[in-house]
């Protein structure tokens, strides 16, 4: 296979501009409601001292999970050796930086005390996995530069596998200790599961590709690139595999619980009758966001159209902040057991579901942290040699040139 | 249950770094008003006393003092620390709260104070990614105010929900308990009072003011406290005992 030729984006269209000045705007508006936020106090959140993570985390949480996951491409390319995705690996590794320092973002302006964020880095307490998590975060965005470098400077080149077998295992790393943050958490019935590392692994796949697809999917489109139908179907039919790998864990996560009868009113809460979080379970996360893109990308009827790829690919990341959602926000609302086996009451709302509904500030926040992921990769493109020039179809491009 | 039982008087090395890190970080900055807690503590014990893990600071609840429709170990913790509402349930900062359990079976209620269980494996401390949190060697867990971060990963790994954020401006803090918008905090154990060497907390002596008597505060590891004596005559149990955290609250009629 030849070498694909990579090159700049033109990027002086009023198009391209009018995308980049919505991105701006987007990411002010975040960064005035955490102002807002800020210093008004967390009050003016959704957030409580019963729920104390609120809608920021969920995007944060996302965007983070969904970071390592967008890697995939290059990993597949670079760590199995398959030569199909290697044209993508570049975008594939700036999409992930790029969504890593959004989510970073997010959390950090979420933070009661976003100026000590200097704090953060210099006092470590090495039994948090926050603290690890740290590391974790600011080294993968280091060893996916370092593998970027290597792919696009001609000399690097050999070191390219090295590189990427780095980032590939420290990525692993990474969304272990993103699921951990809740897996650890023994106080909770609803989190408290080893089952949470390896599922976030697995999401991290589907949102991420789900993420990576579109991104693709629309810079070819509006660089006015030829992009074949062929790569775009590769990665729906693995996305479709990640899609439903999430569903099994899940399936896997309840009956786990289900077998143990004192969680049976965790599960029938989220299952059952948890209101809002059990809606957004069997509606948003399963029949839209796992369902319906499984339907869309393997039904005869769509199996052909990119149409239909990209809505699948849109679903799974609606589906997927749904599932963040819940297993985030419904796992705070849930009591915690404090006395088991009976009815407890407080001024504190013990022993009853935690309200919570997120407020317009939560909200800005998060879209200002994914428009600040768009904006990198937008701005990248432009000024760095990450597209390749034609993803045509091999036959089309070989017919062509004869 | 006796003062044996009570184990991990030599568990305390962490927690001590952690007290000598705030001892050392609040001198280095001792102009900050809210600095003042600590300094005033070290004074009063003499330096040739520190904090030690000699004693284990707790708290005795004999729920069957405890008269439902009383507050006042709130009130008193309230005035102590200033902890003013804002009409905000949700958000305001309780330390200490009552509460109710009654069991489904048998439809026996019981009422008690929940607080900072003040645990020897406390939850909070290993997930604070600062070390904000600690424990001090006497046992009593505490924020750093100057590094927590707000981040509140302690109040989700904390099981009694013993922890409150703090949503909004504060105005008149007390000198001796500083807090903060955006910082996380929960029950001291007045530890400006055991430092002075009252021996009591603003709950257990507001207790014995309105004539119940069910807070007691003392050393659990002096056999001859008057808390370690009631721990030998009657049942004690932790709280979500089955977590094994060694909590330095401890209740009795559960
Ligand atoms: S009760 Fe909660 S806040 Fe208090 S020491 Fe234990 S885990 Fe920490
Ligand atoms: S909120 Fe403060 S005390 Fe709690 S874990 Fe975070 S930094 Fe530590």
């Amino acid at each position: 296979m030849k070498m694909p030729h990579y090159s700049t984006i033109d990027g002086s269209s009023v198009g391209y501009y009018a995308l980049l000045g919505l991105l701006g705007l987007l990411i002010l508006v975040g960064l005035g409601a955490a102002h807002h936020m800020e210093t008004e106090g967390h009050w003016v959140t959704g957030m409580s001292n019963q729920i104390v993570w609120g809608t920021p985390h969920v995007f944060a949480v996302f965007l983070i999970v969904a970071a390592s996951g967008a890697l995939n491409v290059a990993s597949i390319a670079s760590v199995f050796g398959n030569p199909a995705y290697k044209p993508l690996s570049r975008l594939s590794a700036l999409l992930s930086i790029a969504l890593l320092v959004g989510g970073l973002a997010i959390l950090v302006l979420d933070l009661g005390r976003p100026d000590r964020l200097i704090v953060a880095m210099t006092y470590y307490n090495f039994k948090s996995i926050f603290a690890w998590n740290i590391f974790l975060y600011t080294g993968f965005i280091a060893v996916v530069a370092v593998y970027l470098w290597m792919m696009m400077e001609r000399k690097m080149n050999r070191y390219g596998k090295a590189a990427g077998f780095t980032a590939f295992i420290w990525r692993l790393a990474l969304t272990t200790g993103t699921g951990s943050i809740f897996g650890f958490l023994v106080a909770r019935d609803t989190f408290d599961s080893a089952l949470f590392a390896p599922m976030f692994i697995i999401m991290s796949f589907s949102f991420g590709l789900a993420i990576f697809l579109l991104v693709l999917l629309a810079s070819y489109r509006w660089a006015e690139r030829p992009l074949g139908t062929e790569i775009v179907f590769r990665l729906k039919n693995l996305l479709g595999v990640f899609v439903a790998s999430v569903l099994y864990f899940v399936v896997v996560y309840h009956l786990t619980n289900l077998y143990f009868t004192e969680r049976h009113a965790v599960e029938a809460f989220f299952l059952l009758n948890g209101g809002i979080y059990t809606q957004l379970f069997w509606w948003v996360q399963v029949l839209l966001g796992s369902i319906a893109p499984l339907v869309l990308f393997y039904l005869p009827q769509f199996r052909e159209s990119v149409t239909a790829a990209a809505v699948g690919a849109g679903l799974v990341i609606v589906g997927g902040l749904a599932q963040i959602y819940v297993i985030i926000i419904g796992g705070q609302a849930f009591p915690m057991p404090l006395f088991p086996g009976m009815e407890v009451e407080s001024s504190f709302y013990d022993g009853v579901v935690a309200h919570y509904a997120p407020s317009l500030w939560e909200v800005l926040l998060g879209i200002g942290g994914v428009a600040m992921s768009l904006a990198i990769v937008v701005l990248a493109i432009k000024v760095l040699a990450f597209l390749p020039e034609s993803l045509e179809d091999p036959e089309t491009a070989s017919a062509e040139s004869t | 249950m006796t003062t044996e039982n009570i184990p991990g008087r030599a568990n305390d090395d962490l927690a001590d770094a952690a007290r000598r890190r705030f001892v050392s970080s609040l001198a280095a900055a001792a102009a900050v008003p809210g600095l003042i807690l600590q300094t005033v503590a070290e004074a009063a014990r003499p330096a040739d006393q520190p904090v030690t893990d000699k004693v284990r600071w707790g708290l005795l609840v004999d729920t069957e003092n405890c008269s439902d429709g009383c507050d006042a170990c709130v009130t008193a913790c309230d005035k102590e620390h200033n902890l003013e509402g804002f009409g905000r349930p949700t958000t305001d900062a309780q330390w200490i709260r009552t509460l109710t359990a009654k069991d489904k079976r048998t439809g026996r209620v019981v009422t008690l104070p929940m607080m900072c269980q003040h645990c020897e494996h406390p939850p909070c401390v290993d997930v604070c990614p600062t070390g904000a949190s600690f424990r001090r060697a006497d046992g009593i867990v505490l924020v750093d105010k100057h590094i927590c971060i707000g981040c509140r990963y302690c109040m989700m790994a904390c099981p009694y929900k013993a922890r409150s954020f703090v949503h909004e401006t504060i105005h008149d803090q007390k000198t001796y308990a500083p807090r903060g918008k955006g910082t996380v905090e929960s029950c001291t154990m007045c530890v400006h009072r055991v430092d002075r060497g009252d021996n009591t907390t603003a709950c257990a002596e507001a207790c014995d003011r309105a004539g119940h008597q069910a807070i007691l505060f003392g050393d659990l590891y002096d056999p001859d406290s008057e808390i370690s004596r009631r721990m030998r005559e009657r049942d004690v149990t932790q709280i979500r005992a089955d977590l094994r955290l060694n909590t330095g609250v401890r209740y009795q009629g559960i």
